[in-house]
């Protein structure tokens, strides 16, 4: 039966870790563990639940800032920002439903350490863009800060950054800032209906390549436009290209007509308006088509013109479903049966020109067995041994997550 | 200037000076290697010019390949490298030491590609700023942060320190616009980050190499995001009796949920300064002057435009003036893009401070700042970016005068320790450099300062790549490595388990 630690302060949380690092004993670190069964299964026999590390410790509307222990629900974290018509720009995805859990579990710890993004990643950045400061413990069980809680700063590295997305490899994050926006007044979707393949990545292109800032562009072939309308999304049943327009009510009645100009003679258009908006993009983000399936889920990032090629070239070797998000540069691929492909999947991304695949859903055997995330070159992955050896130099936190 | 010390050249390295230039010649033909005194008088100093230092040589190399076997000969030969962009960096980040190489990129100069369908464009890393945005403006696009120096600055630079520039509120700074890279770690291998791809995968090593002042690695190509020009851009003039009174109107427009495309303010000595050197129509009466930006379509501009005037009344504004053409509105940024040298005729010298603070301690740190010049005796003019809290107090000093300088550098401290006793930090743009590297304790404990040279040991390893900047007190990399160990201590009973 493995210990867990429950850490209720930032110092007892160092103790923890400087005990496993003293006696080489690896820990998992987790806050709800609503994004456990992602990334490589860990290998540990200790378990470092950061729950109790919960609360807004400083929120300032008027300064764009909040800063939130490790273990604060996310679902906190939103109803605090809505409540001042804020929110988190980059729109974080919620892997729950795709996962098999419960919506709406994560932790800002696990935000950060995963590096969630949404739909809006093409406008806004991911949660790297909005985080300021941190506050962590090192795999040493040295407690230290970086950042602050202002926009502009160069003091030192930019530590806060690097730990996004290091999936708690490098250190446990304790507390964290990031920088809140103002929630747009309005917003409504421009759907296109019709084109397809490469005739829909040209239609975001134009889009994107517009002055209509478009905060958000996906591309939903005719089997999930399908799917996301019997679940009584406004989409028609052909595939459907989606572009988020969000803002003071005038700007956004004036940027739709602007695309309908731009594309209108692409296809059909379609106005869908407020939360029946809201609901579809959160549809698209937390994939919502692929959940409750028991395929394989993959997740490709890609230059955003070569989401479509990617497809076309993947589907001469594996039958797949996919979509994509980011005008393309973000493809979800679902694979059925118990092989996810990884060498075919890593092939095609590499063919139309680079990026990364990361296996998002599978059973834990098969995770262990298959590189989950992309690998890298040898001069890199060095170096990012050689960083993960400097802050966590006995392999104790969260072993295994990211490779073997 | 006073105060602050360089790493004590290494006899060993400059008796083998002879036999490193022979070596570095071999890698780097013709004229890309500058050892003659003269000719490297031109590398001697950044735009912190009160520092100068001559580099033990100086090399310009072509290519990757040149630039990794300089770099791999160096590291092999111990001996110290400071990479180099236009050389515009305000902290001293691009001072070369006694005995160094001194690795220029300046002839890293081209645009690679161009891509507007990825919004992406790939460029070498000595390409300036602007050059970026005039090779994609014919396309409707430009680059966002857009530093004041964007003119001269390169785009390597603009990474090694993370600039910003007024758009930063709205559009991020380098670290948000910036995709991959392409460089060469100091023992000569080439690694790749990112791409046209929106994220990079494995840890984000370009968070890092962004604003770490070189001393990580040495960038060879660099991918950045575009963005569409905004349809419209208009600027709204707004003068008010004091900073506070400006500093409030500047939290109310945020609190209504505006970001403006730029938001900067200036002070009454700056305004008179920047009056008389442009005439822009600056309201001379005012005590803070504010220009409030904001672009996109044209609908969403006028609307915006009618709430800022509602709230700018409400906080006393005494004047209010919106730009009605382009020219107008560049007329308006002239006079603010211009304060620099504008101060610079009203003093014999400045320095020019670069601190950040949360925006609501503006007015304590204004008035804080004041009493702090009346302690030093010396005046401060000040020219900020009011929407992020970046403030760049320009500290009037005359070197002729004995003592002044000594003063001037002690009020700059001050203020930049007023910045972190408000929450703030040391730099919001300029860096660290040497500038303020004595000051790093103020604002990090040992425990923090270490675990930032963690990360330069995992790069670095020998500690070459630009010696004596940005860290106080070198530790060696084996030493950094010590760990407490509590071995055979029990778990610790104070934690809940289950």
């Amino acid at each position: 039966m493995p210990d867990t630690f429950k850490p209720r302060t930032a110092e007892e949380t160092r103790d923890a870790v400087q005990w496993a690092s003293a006696e080489v004993q690896p820990l998992e670190v987790v806050g709800t563990g609503s994004k456990r069964a992602l990334g490589r299964p860990v290998q540990a026999g200790h378990v470092l639940d950061l729950s109790a590390l919960s609360g807004i410790e400083l929120y300032e509307p008027a300064e764009l800032v909040l800063t939130a222990l490790a273990g604060t629900p996310l679902a906190e974290i939103e109803a605090a920002l809505e409540a001042h018509d804020q929110e988190l720009a980059f729109d974080p995805i919620d892997y729950g439903p795709l996962l098999g859990r419960p919506a709406g579990e994560g932790t800002v710890g696990g935000l950060v350490a995963c590096n969630l993004a949404g739909s809006k990643r093409l406008k806004h950045g991911a949660a790297r863009d909005h985080i300021l400061g941190i506050e962590a413990v090192s795999g040493r069980g040295e407690i230290f800060k970086s950042g602050g809680r202002v926009v502009k700063n160069v003091t030192g590295y930019d530590l806060p950054r690097a730990l996004t997305g290091s999936w708690g490899t490098l250190a446990v994050a304790t507390k964290i800032t990031l920088k809140v926006q103002p929630r747009a007044q309005t917003e409504a979707t421009f759907v296109l209906t019709g084109p397809a393949g490469a005739e829909a990545t040209a239609a975001m292109t134009a889009a994107m390549g517009s002055s209509a800032e478009v905060s958000a562009a996906a591309h939903l072939p005719a089997g999930i436009a399908a799917r996301l309308a019997d679940d009584g999304h406004p989409l028609a049943d052909g595939p459907a290209t989606l572009l988020r327009l969000e803002g003071f009510g005038p700007s956004v009645d004036y940027r739709f007509e602007a695309l309908k100009t731009l594309l209108g003679g692409r296809g059909g258009v379609v106005r869908v308006d407020g939360d029946a908006s809201r609901a579809l993009w959160r549809a698209v983000r937390d994939v919502r088509p692929f959940v409750g399936a028991d395929t394989l889920v993959w997740r490709v990032s890609v230059a955003p013109t070569a989401g479509a090629t990617f497809l076309a070239d993947l589907a001469e070797t594996v039958a797949h479903e996919a979509y994509c998000d980011w005008s393309g540069g973000l493809v979800w691929v679902s694979i059925a049966g118990a092989d996810p492909c990884a060498n075919a999947v890593r092939d095609s991304v590499a063919r139309v020109g680079g990026g990364h695949a990361t296996l998002i859903r599978a059973p834990a055997p098969v995770r262990t067995s298959v590189p989950v995330f992309q690998p890298q070159a040898e001069p890199l992955a060095a170096l990012s041994a050689r960083l993960k050896a400097q802050f966590d130099p006995h392999g104790v936190l969260n072993p295994g997550r990211m490779g073997s | 200037m006073t105060g602050i010390a360089m790493p004590k050249p290494d006899g060993d390295v400059l008796a083998r000076r002879a036999e490193i230039v022979r070596a570095l010649r071999a890698l780097v033909p013709g004229e890309g290697v500058i050892d003659a005194e003269v000719e490297m008088r031109a590398y001697e100093t950044d735009a912190l010019t009160a520092y100068r230092q001559l580099p033990l040589v100086v090399v310009l190399p072509e290519t990757v390949e040149q630039v990794a076997a300089v770099l791999r000969y160096c590291h092999e030969n111990e001996v110290k490298v400071v990479p180099r962009g236009a050389g515009t960096s305000l902290s001293g980040g691009a001072l070369p030491v006694g005995d160094g190489v001194l690795l220029s990129m300046m002839k890293f100069n081209q645009v690679l590609d161009i891509d507007p369908d990825n919004r992406a464009v790939v460029v070498q890393p000595g390409v300036t700023n602007l050059g970026i945005t005039r090779a994609v403006e014919h396309l409707g696009f430009y680059y966002a942060p857009d530093p004041s120096s964007q003119i001269a600055c390169s785009i390597g630079g603009n990474i090694a320190e993370n600039s910003g520039g007024v758009h930063c509120l709205k559009y991020g700074l380098t670290t948000n616009n910036v995709l991959g890279l392409e460089m060469v770690l100091v023992t000569g291998e080439v690694i790749r980050l990112g791409g046209k791809h929106l994220d990079s995968e494995g840890y984000d090593l370009l968070a890092l190499m962004t604003g770490s002042e070189g001393l990580l690695g040495v960038v060879t190509e660099v991918t950045v995001r575009i963005l569409q020009k905004p349809e419209t851009a208009r600027a709204a003039l707004i003068g008010f009796p004091t900073s506070e009174d400006g500093g409030q109107c500047v939290a109310d427009i945020i609190g209504a949920g505006i970001i403006p495309g730029g938001m900067e303010m200036m002070d009454e000595l700056a305004i008179n300064a920047a009056e008389d050197f442009v005439d822009a129509g600056y309201p001379r009466e005012a005590g803070a002057l504010l220009i409030v930006e904001l672009d996109g379509p044209e609908a969403e501009v006028d609307h915006l435009l009618g709430e800022v005037e509602a709230i700018a009344r409400r906080n006393k504004a005494t004047s209010l003036r919106v730009s009605t053409s382009e020219e107008e509105r560049l007329t308006f940024w002239a006079g603010r893009k211009a304060a620099f040298p504008a101060v610079g005729r009203i003093s014999p010298d400045y320095l020019c401070m670069d601190g950040t603070i949360p925006r609501k301690a503006l007015p304590d740190v204004l008035t804080r700042m004041r009493a702090l010049g009346e302690k030093h005796g010396l005046r401060c003019a000040n020219v900020f970016h009011a929407g992020d809290g970046n403030l760049h107090p320009l500290i009037l000093y005359d070197a002729n005068q004995p003592g002044q300088l000594e003063a001037a550098e002690a009020f700059g401290a001050d203020i930049l320790t007023l910045c972190v006793e408000f929450g703030g930090v040391l730099t919001g743009e300029h860096g660290v450099g040497i500038e303020k590297r004595d000051l790093m304790p103020e604002m990090f404990t040992e425990d923090d300062l270490k675990q930032q040279q963690r990360v330069k040991c995992a790069f670095d390893p020998k500690q070459l790549l630009n010696p004596g900047k940005v860290f106080p007190v070198l530790h060696r990399c084996a030493e950094l490595g010590r760990m407490h160990v509590h071995k055979g201590q029990l778990p610790f009973p104070d934690i809940p388990r289950f």
